[in-house]
């Protein structure tokens, strides 16, 4: 048994501290550190210097321009791009579609999808919620009727997270009405041009344009278009979230954020000191940090296990829970830090191109509009509350 | 990075394994807890017989050389059964600061002795007044002749009542709570001027006080340079105690998913309620934090000594003593009236559970060592 990398595992990782050294642009990571807002272009930019170096898709097989990592080189990946505040990367095209086309499609979507993706040509949303079916999936109500050639798609998604940007996105969609829930629902491609397509913005409570609906209306999607068979979608969603992920835990963005934190602390005062010398203040943050460890040192052994060949199952639900609260107790903590000065709104603050002059400082325009937007980390990907009914069932059977 | 046991270590917790299962049932643990001994001194000399005494020391005092994790390996088990033998208080923690801080001589008579298993040792850093603060020490010793006598009182001993050495701290130089100027000794609790009172503890366990009124002592180490040592060793006796609660909590939640399973209300088994599922799925989730940090304790106790261990190894307590006291709280939640009574097993491993917390620093006393260290980049 042993906790420490092997000297290996400290090459790659140094490997990787030099290469975001040199590539990660000092605007993009000043806007991570900060929770700045983004624009698609520094995503775009990001994407591209990674996809240069080949490691854009780590999880792919390396025949489509994956890497041949193992569990622990992705979780040392993942938590050193964390740590220097690159932008995490959008799931939806790389994380989430390849590998179910990797796993389902067919040999023309395969040639057609993945070197758009990895190019970044291809900018890809998720269409899974909808107003009616959120924890419960399943219960999903979009249509999609066969006529001739293409299947005809009535509906509406919801949450879509940036389909703003999106020029694809991958649906769920109900091909027959009559079958028991998961049965009857199919996984379908489409081209957000075609006709019928409309976007609207979901103004989240921190004012930021991130989620979006989308509604369908006599939408035509060429069958091709279909990932597996008919009928067959949700054995696809549920690769999905069973398909070995990385990141589990979200550690290294804890990481980064707790580094902020303290930061952050050191310039803040209370009683002519800074709040890092608060007795009170500095065990808030030494309690969320040795939660961290412990979260840490679960995500190691669930990726170890993985490189062993073991399969994360119910218990990367357990670490999801876990997790999310300790990125949630953060953030908390860095809006408490900021006392009456988390009150001011000031979203002018957060753009990259702000000059103006700061009320505060750079640091202290986010932590209030962060802290409400990271609720939303205990309620996607499976609420916390789904992940336990997970674990009850698939771990403890009851 | 590597989680795996070897196959040695394998056969270890097997070994373990199989003679707690095989000795420790529910009613021989209530009379061995009612023994004058307090613990079962028949499963005493197994563990001698079987080498499990014997893990840690060094192979030329009849030891196997065993790190941190056949201790973790070792405790976990004795923590599945709750059992109630100072195997912590002597072979780690005992045996770990005379085997630091010992002339050739004293490891000679007293190491081999502990690692047989035919000694039995106990320790006495607590006092009174000091709460978990080791360098708070007023016992004091003085030079007499060429020896020492020691004065004061000694806290909490356990297994002080059945030991036939201690290891005590005394005073030698410096004021109340200065890290320098304590020295430990060894002292002969059947000599003059020791006197002991003995209790059982709320765990089922023995402990004692300890009187010392002119009582001789041994030094072990040189006088005054005592206080490292202790800080490092009862770092692995932390370690060793986040084992065994892993242990507990695991048998206790164990327990506790039997009982949802089978007992029935309103017509169903109440592990169909959907509260008392989230409720046991919270105490698995405790369970894992615990058990990675009892892992992560067990790689860093034979580490060398340094700021980062020290606090790594607070943190490691401050989590295992959050989760064993949640675990400890819904087991007898979820139990019901069941679990308040005396003849029911889950109520001695939440008591066993809670205890552990008050043994070498509860939650606050490690989130002020772990913050007063924080590292601030």
């Amino acid at each position: 048994m042993d906790i420490h990398y092997s000297a290996e595992q400290l090459a790659f990782r140094d490997e990787v501290r030099a290469f975001l050294k040199q590539e990660l642009p000092a605007d993009i990571a000043s806007k991570v550190k900060l929770g700045k807002h983004l624009t698609k272009a520094d995503h775009e930019r990001w994407q591209k210097t990674l996809s240069k170096r080949g490691w854009y898709a780590p999880g792919w097989p390396v025949e489509h321009g994956g890497t041949d990592w193992g569990p622990v080189e992705k979780h040392i990946f993942d938590e050193e791009t964390s740590a220097a505040g690159a932008p995490r990367t959008i799931p939806f095209g790389v994380a989430m579609v390849a590998p179910v086309i990797i796993k389902f499609g067919t040999e023309a979507q395969k040639q057609q999808y993945l070197p758009r993706i990895l190019s970044g040509e291809d900018w890809w949303c998720q269409g899974y919620s909808e107003p009616g079916a959120g924890s419960d999936l399943a219960s999903l109500k979009t249509r999609a009727v066969r006529d001739g050639d293409h299947y005809v798609v009535n509906g509406q998604k919801t949450w879509t997270t940036l389909g703003q940007h999106a020029n694809m996105i991958f649906c769920l969609v109900r091909t027959d009405p009559e079958a028991q829930q998961q049965r009857g629902i199919s996984f379908l491609l489409i081209d957000m041009a075609t006709p019928g397509i409309t976007v609207r913005p979901i103004i989240t409570l921190d004012g930021d344009h991130e989620v979006n609906e989308v509604f369908f209306d006599d939408v035509r999607v060429p069958v091709e278009n279909l990932v597996g068979e008919e009928n067959k979608g949700w054995t696809c969603a549920k690769y999905l979230l069973t398909h070995e992920r990385t990141g589990l835990a979200g550690i290294g963005s804890s990481k980064a954020a707790l580094s902020h934190l303290k930061k952050i602390a050191a310039k803040q005062q209370k009683n002519g000191k800074s709040l890092l010398e608060d007795s009170l203040f500095r065990a808030q943050i030494a309690e969320v940090e040795m939660s961290l460890m412990a979260a840490e040192v679960s995500t190691l052994r669930i990726v170890a296990a993985a490189s062993e060949g073991g399969v994360p199952g119910a218990e990367s639900s357990i670490l999801k829970v876990q997790g999310t609260e300790i990125r949630q107790a953060i953030t908390h903590l860095i809006r408490k830090a900021l006392g009456p000065y988390a009150l001011p709104f000031l979203p002018e603050e957060l753009e990259g191109g702000f000059e103006g002059e700061y009320l505060v400082d750079d640091y202290a325009a986010a932590p209030a509009s962060t802290y409400f937007n990271m609720r939303k980390l205990s309620i996607f990907g499976g609420s916390n509350e789904i992940q336990k009914n997970i674990v009850s069932k698939m771990i403890l059977e009851l | 990075m590597d989680f795996k046991l070897t196959e040695e270590q394998q056969m270890l917790q097997d070994t373990a394994a199989r003679l707690v299962r095989d000795v420790y049932t529910f009613e021989k643990r209530l009379e061995f807890s009612d023994s004058e001994a307090g613990f079962s001194t028949d499963f005493w000399n197994q563990l001698g017989e079987l080498g499990l005494t014997a893990i840690p020391f060094a192979e030329e005092l009849g030891g196997f050389g065993g790190s941190g994790v056949e201790t973790m390996l070792i405790m976990e088990q004795l923590g599945r059964g709750i059992c109630l033998e100072p195997y912590m208080e002597s072979v780690v923690l005992a045996g770990g600061l005379i085997g630091q801080l010992g002339n050739e001589q004293q490891k000679e008579e007293l190491l081999g002795a502990i690692a047989s298993g035919e000694l039995q040792a106990a320790v006495a850093l607590d006092e009174p007044s000091n709460h978990y603060n080791l360098a708070d020490v007023q016992t004091t010793a003085k030079q007499a002749g060429s020896g020492w006598t020691l004065s004061g009182r000694k806290a909490v001993v356990i297994g002080g009542h059945t030991a036939g050495k201690i290891v005590v701290s005394a005073r030698t130089a410096g004021d109340v709570r200065d890290q320098q100027g304590i020295s430990l000794f060894i002292v002969d609790p059947n000599s003059a001027g020791v006197s002991r009172r003995v209790y059982a503890t709320v765990d089922g366990r023995k402990g004692c006080e300890l009187f010392l009124d002119n009582a001789e002592g041994e030094l072990l180490g040189s006088a005054g340079d005592a206080y490292d040592a202790m800080r490092y060793q009862s770092g692995r006796a932390i370690a060793a105690l986040c084992g065994e609660a892993v242990g507990a909590m695991r048998t206790a939640c164990d327990l506790t998913l039997d009982y949802l399973k089978t007992r029935k209300q309103f017509g169903v088994a109440i592990g169909k309620f959907q509260v008392l599922q989230h409720r046991m799925v919270d105490m698995i989730s405790e369970l894992e934090r615990a058990t990675s940090m009892a892992i992560l304790a067990a790689c860093l106790a034979d580490d060398e000594d340094s700021a980062e261990r020290s606090a790594k190894l607070s943190a490691a307590k401050f989590i295992v003593n959050r989760a064993a006291r949640y675990v400890a709280e819904q087991c007898i939640q979820l139990h019901g009236g069941i679990a308040m009574t005396w003849e029911y097993n889950g109520a001695h491993y939440a008591k066993r559970l809670v205890m552990i917390s008050h043994q070498f620093g509860d939650d606050d006393h490690h989130l002020e060592a772990y913050s007063n260290q924080l590292v601030v980049a």
